[in-house]
């Protein structure tokens, strides 16, 4: 089992970095044919890579602290046993802690909605797991500005809330019948 | 360097000095899933900075303000919105990217509506959503956020 992860690993490295050498190929490729664009796009994409660079290593460092330090459990002890405007916000906070990729999210909020939590914070929870991260606002800061991604948040939080609601009643409605 | 990237920094840094404080071992587990994570997304930051410079150089601003941009309309919108929902790409990535394509010409609401949809749908995680969830929970969550993209994204360009 371990060793069947390791080789896939394996293939989406050797994947990802095939997809780097034909995007650099392609670049290579076309700054040869059309010289006087050389300055322009390598400009562009070192000035990203800059920016990226410096952000990056914090990003991850704060994602794998979250990631060992709130565990699975901790989501579930506290997701499962909330309710009200409470539970909303709680829902919200605990999606938007960096703990892992959206599919981990699944099974934990199947299981909780086996156990009886609101359909309603469930779908926050899962919403805010999938769009809320604490680190992707900060790269959302970094190259958006304020205004945007703060507006952005809010607007999402609102309409998270609002869909969450609205899918619970949908469901128990279509259940009555 | 601006203020963000300095922020950014310095916030990670005590967190980390904080957690190396509290438990030692943790936080090697930590630093060693942070330099894993770290290379397996290179190569996706470097494919997309070297998309977004051949982009900003060889296709003209009036190109991607005509497709993405004020004069585009809802059908323009919808397009974008329709491209987030199926692209699979790190988040963290797609804001490099909106930044370039505001940058050239796209509108406010085009690159809101691209990003909400990007992280708010999984079309890829979909087929495990509705085996986790089943299908009515999976289909309502992505076809209402796909509607509420829509509305996050023209009330952002009504604001800003």
């Amino acid at each position: 089992m371990r060793k069947d992860m390791k080789e896939k690993q394996k293939k989406v490295i050797l994947r990802d970095w095939g997809l780097v050498s034909i995007t650099l190929i392609i670049m290579i490729t076309l700054l040869s044919v059309f010289p006087e664009k050389q300055e322009v796009v390598i400009t562009t994409s070192w000035k990203f890579f800059i920016e990226m660079i410096w952000i990056l290593p914090a990003v991850m460092v704060l994602m794998g602290l979250f990631a060992v330090w709130v565990s699975k459990e901790t989501i579930v002890k506290y997701l499962g046993k909330t309710s009200g405007i409470k539970g909303i916000f709680l829902a919200i906070f605990l999606g938007a802690l960096p703990t892992g990729p959206l599919y981990v999210a699944f099974p934990i909020a199947a299981g909780l909605i086996k156990k009886g939590a609101r359909i309603s914070n469930i779908l926050i929870f899962l919403s805010a797991w999938a769009c809320i991260k604490i680190p992707q606002e900060m790269v959302e800061l970094q190259f958006l500005g304020a205004k945007f991604m703060a507006l952005r948040l809010v607007l999402t939080i609102v309409f998270v809330i609002i869909m969450g609601v609205f899918i619970e009643k949908l469901i128990e409605w279509s259940d009555k019948k | 360097m601006n203020s963000t990237t300095i922020f950014i920094n310095i916030f990670t840094m005590s967190c980390l000095i904080f957690a190396f404080i509290k438990d030692r071992a943790k936080t090697k587990r930590s630093l060693i899933l942070a330099v894993k994570s770290f290379f397996r997304i290179i190569p996706t930051v470097l494919i997309i900075i070297i998309l977004i410079g051949l982009l900003l150089g060889f296709v003209p601003s009036s190109e991607i303000s005509k497709i993405v941009g004020e004069q585009s309309g809802v059908g323009g919108v919808i397009l974008v919105a329709l491209f987030g929902a199926i692209l699979h790409i790190p988040a963290l990535i797609s804001f490099p990217l909106a930044a370039s394509l505001l940058k050239s010409g796209a509108s406010i609401v085009a690159v809101a509506a691209f990003i909400t949809t990007l992280t708010m749908i999984g079309t890829v995680t979909l087929p495990l959503e509705i085996k986790e969830l089943g299908k009515k929970i999976a289909l309502l969550r992505n076809g209402i956020s796909f509607i509420i993209a829509i509305i996050i994204a023209f009330i952002m360009g009504a604001i800003l």
